[in-house]
Parts: structure tokens; sequence; C-alpha cells
């Protein structure tokens, strides 16, 4: 039996242990905001945070996650909306919107580390997080906007 | 009740009169439907008190229904034309509620591809919200007791203008619905300077839902009691399996069921694949079972496909004379007078939409009917295609339309839902099927690989005298006719039979090439080769002749003029030459307008830095782009700024139309920098991201700076056109860095690094 905190609450799980979090996530506890795109980290599209780091949920095994705090897009914020959250809106990022609950997992992330994040910043924490639809530029203007209404 | 008000929404669905397509709005009746009539995929438009058309219905709370009958992928579409509803009703948009329409033929067509969702529906919807509004108006003035000559419409209220008295559009809803649904002639449409939100434009209306991981997408759709399912595909277009062992799969556990998917009988079109299908209690499950099927498989014909011999075949066709299918002059008789000859071959391979959410589906088969929830841009497609797989009539598939993880046009083809409704029929429950990215990279409908010759003529002050060009790609409608090999009217229009230039002799030939994958629509489509192939030889030629590319290029495209395709069949993306003729007046306009803004020959380039230019119409608008790169010692390729410049005639939301461009040059940017998909044996080579490399956020444009042409003229597309010029542009600015040459994509055949 795996216990693990998903969004603030007890969870256990007794099936595969080799089960990624992301179909965890999705299929078992029908968290469905964790997207699922390449299925081998490469697009960050499953972004959660495991113990407060962005980590592809799609990589990651129900084994590692055990005894871990989980939070997922539906967790981020208790209270309304993110900085980050309300920056995407305000900038109007999103087009398809598919990446972009990874994107916010993994600029959240990087906020949390870096509360000023440059150009090298922004590029080098979210390299790993595609949009097809290339929203990038918006991207890299309301992480700098979310950054500046949180200090 | 009036006879007409009889005619209800399950007529229709059994085949009843009412259909209208949506061209014809307005002249019809829609009645209201009562409780007792109403099916699980009426619209609240449908049932609301008042409901002049399809699209349309308002409450007397004030509430507005507008149903988006067009998919929404991130184009924005589905805000778009609900808010051109909005202002010709002059409505509150924080009052809107937008439904999203299930697959119906009484919506018109819905297959959201070709960038003309705008274009086609704008007039319906500005009749739908005129309609109302007219209905209102007629409602309040009898209440009042004045002539509706003293009412008017504002925000959400019908005004009385000399007493200022106000009623709200929800008072009014009975009384409006009392009145009949005016003809079109007499529809009086707001002037411009009254629009309220058409040309300002308004963000997504699923905005928040979008950021909050609250949207559903065909990845999320559920319903009780669904199952999961996984197939392995022929590894060869047009493979069988020859056996198979399920033993193993069927140890893991989640797994239910193992079960065999036909092969499609030629031509493909939208059918299934085929395959070997693991159903089970999860997503990984059935991944995990897969992995454990052993299949011997017949490979068929296409086992002969490889991509480097192909190409050398597609360059030899286009080294002999093909087919003519446009000609000015006598090329050939020009080229023997002299002048100095040029000549060059470019090269575009195979490429994949990778779509951020990989093809899936959600199917329900029940009584005889279906059922599915799919991220789909062409609903209707996908119920004529079920019906056929499953021997059932069209009326008894229900097809709901999620919000697409991207579409760029592989999801117009709803080969992965048909799989999921016969794996449904076969398993007797409901089926989500899921696609791996390795499914979708080895399974896509690919935009087709090219080869294109040119050959140029140059007289006097470098202008070209003679202009041959012959293109060779396995056409689209291959996956329709197995023996269809030459380009096709729709594609040859890309970028290609409408070259222009102001050429005193011009040949364009195509040449027969065999589909050994399924061709299909990605974004831009034949744009992408036909473009970047004219606007890099056009660029090659303004250095052989010492000359500014730009003023090379406006050169050639001359003075202001309408090309005539006399002799040309031209189909003009479905659009009129009267509605939107090929002038090349707003090519010239917006190519000077970006050299304007991108101050072109003003800007200092240093050493492996500089600036490329290109300029192309597509979907009825005209683009042009200069793209400025700067390329390392070590090799590596940076973009740091794009200008683009459009016409797309009126543009309902400019902050849309912004996103979209500046999507194009990210997509675009894939395209030159990596965007090859290959096979060796009939079996694609690349499987996932790290073969496929797409563009990050370190990879693309740092700044893209988009200008709209205030227009008059109807609108035009804006989702695709932003892509070819872009391509080119890059390329040409490569050359302008380095001094080489891109002549086939992508660019990592250069050898920069």
């Amino acid at each position: 039996m795996i216990q693990l905190k998903v969004n603030g609450a007890d969870q256990s799980f007794n099936g595969e242990p080799e089960m990624p979090l992301l179909w965890y996530l999705r299929d078992v506890l029908g968290l469905t905001g964790s997207k699922f795109g390449c299925g081998v980290g490469l697009c960050g599209a499953c972004t959660v945070h495991l113990n407060g780091q962005a980590t592809r949920s799609c990589v990651t095994t129900m084994a590692t996650a055990a005894g871990k705090e989980i939070t997922t897009i539906e967790g981020l914020e208790k209270n309304g909306l993110h900085p980050l959250q309300k920056a995407w809106m305000q900038i109007n990022v999103p087009q398809c919107g598919y990446c972009q609950v990874g994107q916010i997992m993994q600029a959240a992330a990087l906020l949390n580390s870096k509360k000023k994040p440059t150009d090298q910043d922004i590029d080098e924490a979210m390299a790993g997080n595609i949009c097809r639809c290339g929203t990038y530029q918006r991207i890299r203007v309301a992480i700098k906007a979310a950054a500046g209404e949180m200090t | 009740m009036s006879a007409i008000e009889n005619v209800s929404r399950r007529r229709f669905l059994t085949g009843g009169v009412i259909a209208a397509g949506a061209l014809v709005l307005g002249v019809h009746y829609y009645p209201k439907l009562s409780a007792r009539d109403r099916l699980p995929h009426d619209t609240n438009a449908d049932h609301a008190t008042l409901h002049p058309s399809v699209y349309l219905g308002i409450d007397p709370d004030g509430t507005v229904w507008i149903v988006a009958s067009r998919s929404e992928m991130g184009t924005t579409s589905r805000t778009t034309l609900p808010l051109v509803v909005a202002d010709e009703l002059d409505a509150d948009w924080k009052r809107v509620k937008i439904e999203q329409a299930i697959g119906d033929k009484r919506y018109g067509d819905q297959n959201t591809d070709g960038s003309h969702s705008i274009r086609s529906f704008y007039d319906a919807m500005r009749q739908a919200g005129a309609t109302a509004r007219f209905m209102l108006i007629e409602a309040a003035a009898q209440q009042w007791g004045v002539p509706t000559t003293e009412c008017k419409s504002d925000l959400h209220v019908v005004v009385h203008t000399s007493t200022n008295r106000t009623l709200g559009y929800g008072e009014l809803a009975g009384a409006a619905a009392k009145f009949p649904v005016p003809k079109k002639e007499d529809l009086k449409l707001k002037p411009r300077n009254a629009w309220r939100y058409v040309g300002k434009g308004q963000v997504s209306y699923d905005l928040e839902a979008l950021v909050t991981g609250k949207a559903v997408y065909g990845m999320d759709a559920r319903i009780d009691g669904m199952v999961y399912a996984s197939v392995e595909h022929p590894p060869v277009l047009g493979g069988k399996v020859k056996s198979y062992d399920d033993k193993e799969a069927l140890k893991v556990a989640g797994v239910r069921q193992v079960l065999p998917i036909d092969p499609y009988q030629p031509p493909p079109a939208f059918q299934p694949l085929g395959g070997i299908a693991v159903i089970a209690d999860n997503t990984w499950a059935a991944f995990q079972g897969r992995k454990k099927l052993n299949i011997s498989w017949d490979n068929g014909p296409n086992e002969s496909y490889s991509s480097d011999s192909y190409k050398n075949e597609l360059r030899a066709t286009s080294h002999n004379p093909c087919k003519v299918v446009r000609n000015i002059g006598d090329a050939d008789a020009a080229f023997v007078k002299g002048g100095k000859v040029y000549e060059a071959d470019y090269y575009v391979p195979l490429l994949a939409h990778a779509s951020m959410e990989p093809m899936v589906a959600l199917a329900e088969f029940k009584d005889g009917k279906a059922t599915l929830w799919a991220p789909t841009q062409n609903p209707q497609g996908a119920q004529d295609t079920v019906a056929k797989e499953l021997g059932i009539p069209k009326e008894d598939v229900i097809c709901h339309v999620t919000l697409l993880g991207g579409g760029f046009g592989r999801k117009s083809k709803p080969d992965y839902i048909a799989e999921a409704a016969v794996l449904s029929k076969k398993t007797g429950r409901p089926v989500k099927v899921v696609w791996t990215r390795e499914d979708d990279i080895k399974f896509d409908y690919y935009n087709a690989v090219a080869s294109m010759y040119f050959k140029a003529a140059l007289g006097a002050n470098g202008k070209p005298t003679a202009w041959l060009q012959r293109s060779v790609f396995p056409p689209i409608p291959s996956i329709f006719d197995v023996n269809a090999v030459y380009g096709d009217p729709a594609h040859l229009q890309q970028g290609w039979t409408d070259i222009p230039y102001d050429l005193p002799n011009l040949r364009i030939e195509n040449g027969p090439a065999k589909a050994h994958v399924r061709i299909g629509w990605l974004r831009s489509v034949a744009n992408i080769y036909h473009g970047f192939a004219i606007q890099c030889f056009t660029d090659e030629l303004a250095h052989a002749a010492q000359r500014d590319p730009l003023d090379y290029l406006l050169d050639l495209i001359g003075e202001p003029r309408t090309i005539n395709f006399n002799g040309v069949e031209y189909p003009n993306y479905g659009a009129s030459l009267e509605a939107y003729p090929w002038e090349t007046g707003r090519l010239r306009h917006v190519t000077e307008l970006v050299a304007e803004k991108s101050e072109w020959g003003k800007r200092k380039h240093g050493k492996g830095s500089g600036v490329g230019i290109a300029a192309h119409r597509s979907f009825l608008t005209y683009v042009a782009t200069v793209v400025e790169v700067e390329v390392t010692d070590q090799g590596e390729v940076r973009i740091p700024r794009v200008d683009t410049a459009l016409d797309a005639g009126l543009v309902v939301n400019p902050e849309a139309t912004r996103a979209q461009f500046e999507g194009a040059a990210v997509f675009g940017t894939s395209v030159a920098r990596t965007g090859e998909i290959t096979a060796t044996k009939g079996v694609i080579d690349q499987s996932n991201f790290q073969d496929y490399p797409v563009a990050r956020i370190n990879e693309v444009p740092g700044q893209t700076n988009v200008y709209m042409v205030d227009s008059d003229a109807p609108p035009a597309g804006v989702g695709e056109p932003g892509v070819p010029p872009f391509i080119a542009a890059f390329c040409n600015a490569i050359f302008a860095a380095t001094g080489k040459r891109v002549r086939d994509l992508p660019i990592t055949k250069l050898g920069l690094s």
C-alpha cells in the first residue's frame, strides 16, 4: 500500500507501484488538469510539484511518489487564482491551452526558487515545456508580470 | 401552436425538413422546444424563450445562449464567432453563455480547417444577432405602443429614443418570440462605427478554465463504466496482422481483453488502420499490455518505401517535363534566346502535426447507436466515418466536441474516433482510445514531401525573362484514391499556380508521385513547400542580380493588378474571385509595410547576423515577413526578431489574430529548424520529441511584432497564413548571415554546426 498526499489530502494506492503518477492522478483520482503529452518526460505537459519540485509525473512512478506531497494545478492555489494564473489571463497566454497547466506548474516552481528570473533563468527553467501553438513569447512576459506581483 | 412550430428538433434528426445551411439563416423559424422534447444534445439555445436561429437563444433572465458550431483548437473561433453575434445583437458579453454544438448538419459546415471559420460564418453570425435584435425592438415598440423607428437597441436593452424608456432583452424575450422571424432582406445591420466588439476583440471565453486545469479536452472525457484502449497499428501503411500472441499481455494487471481490429480496405481515407487493441482498466495498463504483445505482420507493398530513394525519385521526375498547369508566353523560347540561366532544386520532407494532445476519443455504442466525445475538427466527418464503420445511419451517431489540445489539421481526420467506436461495439462498453505520442508521430496524415525544380533566365536589371517551376509531391487525394498521383487544383493553388510575379514567360508544371504513407492537411498545407521554394529562389535571383532582396521582390510583384486566372483552375480557397480577387497591390503593400516597420536596410548586422524577407498570400490573406537571425561560430541559430505584416481584410479579433501570427512564427521555426519525418522500409523512423523535435522557448523568435492592415475587405484567414512567409524569410536570413543557401529543409542538413 502506497501512501501519499495529493493537494493536501491523504491518499492510499494499492495498485502497481510502477504506474506513473500521471495516470494515478488522471485515471484513478480523476484529477485531469495534468496532461499526457509524450509519456517520456520530454514535453512537460504533465508537470506537477513533488515536495515542491517541478516533476514530470509521466515518468515518476507511484513507488517514487510514496510518502511525498504532490501538488497539481487543482491544488496550486487554495484561494482564487495564483499570481501566475492571473498573469496568464492578463497577458492572454493560452491558445489551445493543453500545455499551459504544465507551463504554469513549471513557472510556479521557478518563482519559488527565483523571485526575479532573468530571460536566461526563464529559458533554462521552461525549456522542458513544449507549446506547439507557440505561446512562448507571452509565457515569458507573463512570468515576469507574475514575479512583479509576487514581490 | 402553428403548423411550423410542430416541426420539432426530433423530427429534424430523423430527416425532417428544417435543415438550414448557415447561409440561409433567418429565413427559417426555429421554435422553442418543450422540456418533453428535450434530447440530451439539444442546446440551451434550442430551448430558450426567444430562439430565432440555430445559433442563438435568449432567456427571460437575460441570458444569451450562443452556439459555437466550429471546433476550438486554439484559434479562438469559439469566442470570436459568438462575439460577432453579440455585437450585432448589442448584447452584453458578460451575459453571453457559449455552448459547443454537437456534429449536426443544421449548423452548415463544421470542419474547422482551411482558416475559414470567420470568413465563412461572419455574415451568418451577424444575421443571427440582427434577427434577434429586430424581434426585440418589435416587441418593445408594441409594448410602448410606438413605431419601431422610434426604438433602438443599446447594451442588452431596447430604448425608446424620445422618452429614454428602456426594456431589457430578458423582459422582452417572451413577447419577441411571438413575432415572426424577419427575412434576411429586412434586417438592418449595424454600421461599422456602432460596432462594440468586432475589430476590438475579446480574450477566449474559456481563458480561466484553460489556466486552472478545468477545461475539458478529449483526453479528459470520462463516463461511467468506460474502459481504456491502446492499439498496436501495422507498422507499415496497409500492413496486416499475420498472427499474434496475447498471453503475456493478458497477464498485465488491469488488462481485460485483447482484440484485433480489421485492416482498412484501400483507400485508407479515415478508416481505422487496424491492428491489435489492448483493453484495460486504465491508460497505463493498456500501454503496458501493448508492450507484451507478440505480433507477426505482413507489411504489404509499402515496405519498399524509403525516404532517401524516394527523394531521388521525386527529384528525377522534376528534372523532366511534367504536366503543365499554367502557362504564359513561351518560356522555352525565352530560355533559348539567352540571358543568364539559373536553376535550383528545393526540397521539403514529410512533416507531422504533433499537437500537444495526442489522438484520443471516447465512444459508447449502445442499442444500435453511437455516442462520441472527441477532440475533433470535423464532427460531421466523425459521424460519417463512424456510421460507415458500424453500419448504422449517420443520424444514430452523436458526436460531442470537446476542446482540442491543438489540431493543426490532424484532427480533421476521424480515424482515431472510428477506432474507439469499433472497440466499443466489440466490447459492449464505453471505450476511450488513447494514442501514445509514438502512435501520433508514426501514424499521422503527413504534410506531403515535395521536390521543386526552378529555372529562370535573367535579363536587363536582373529581372526574369522566363521562369519555369515544377513541383512533385504525393497529393492529399491519394488517401481517397490510391491511384491519385498528381497535385489537385486545391493544393496546386496554394502558392504555386498563383505565383504573383509579373512575368512575360511563365510555365508551371506538376509531376506524379505515388503516396506510401497517409498524406493530409497540416497548418498551411502545400503553401509550406511552395512558399518556401518560390520565396527562397526569388532571394537567390536577387543576390545573383546583385539587387537588394526587398527591391527585387517588389520589382517582381510589379505594379498593383488583379491576377487573371483565365485557363487555370484556381479554386481561390473556395471563395469567389469577385469577393476575394488576388490583388498584387495588397501583397506589395504588406511587403512595404513590413520593410518600413522592420527598418529594412537601416539596421546594422554584424558577422553571422542578417535579415531575410518573404511575401506570400494564402487562405486569402496577404502576409510579408522579415526575420532576423544570428548564427554563432558554433552554428547555433538564434532568431532575435520577427516582423510580420498582414492584410486579412476585416480582422474581427485583433488580439487573437496577433496570437496566431506569433504562433505561426514558432510553428515555422519548428518546420525550418528540425521538421523532418522519414521512412525506412515503410516504417516511420521518428517516434517522439527526441527525434521529431519541435521548437522550445530557448529556440524561438525573441520578439515577433505583428502589424495588421486596417481594411474594409471581407475577412480572410488568420490561422495558417503566417507560416509560409516566415519559413522563407528565416531561410533567406540564414543566407544573409552565413552565405549558405537553404534549399533542403530542415536546416540541420545545412551543416551549420
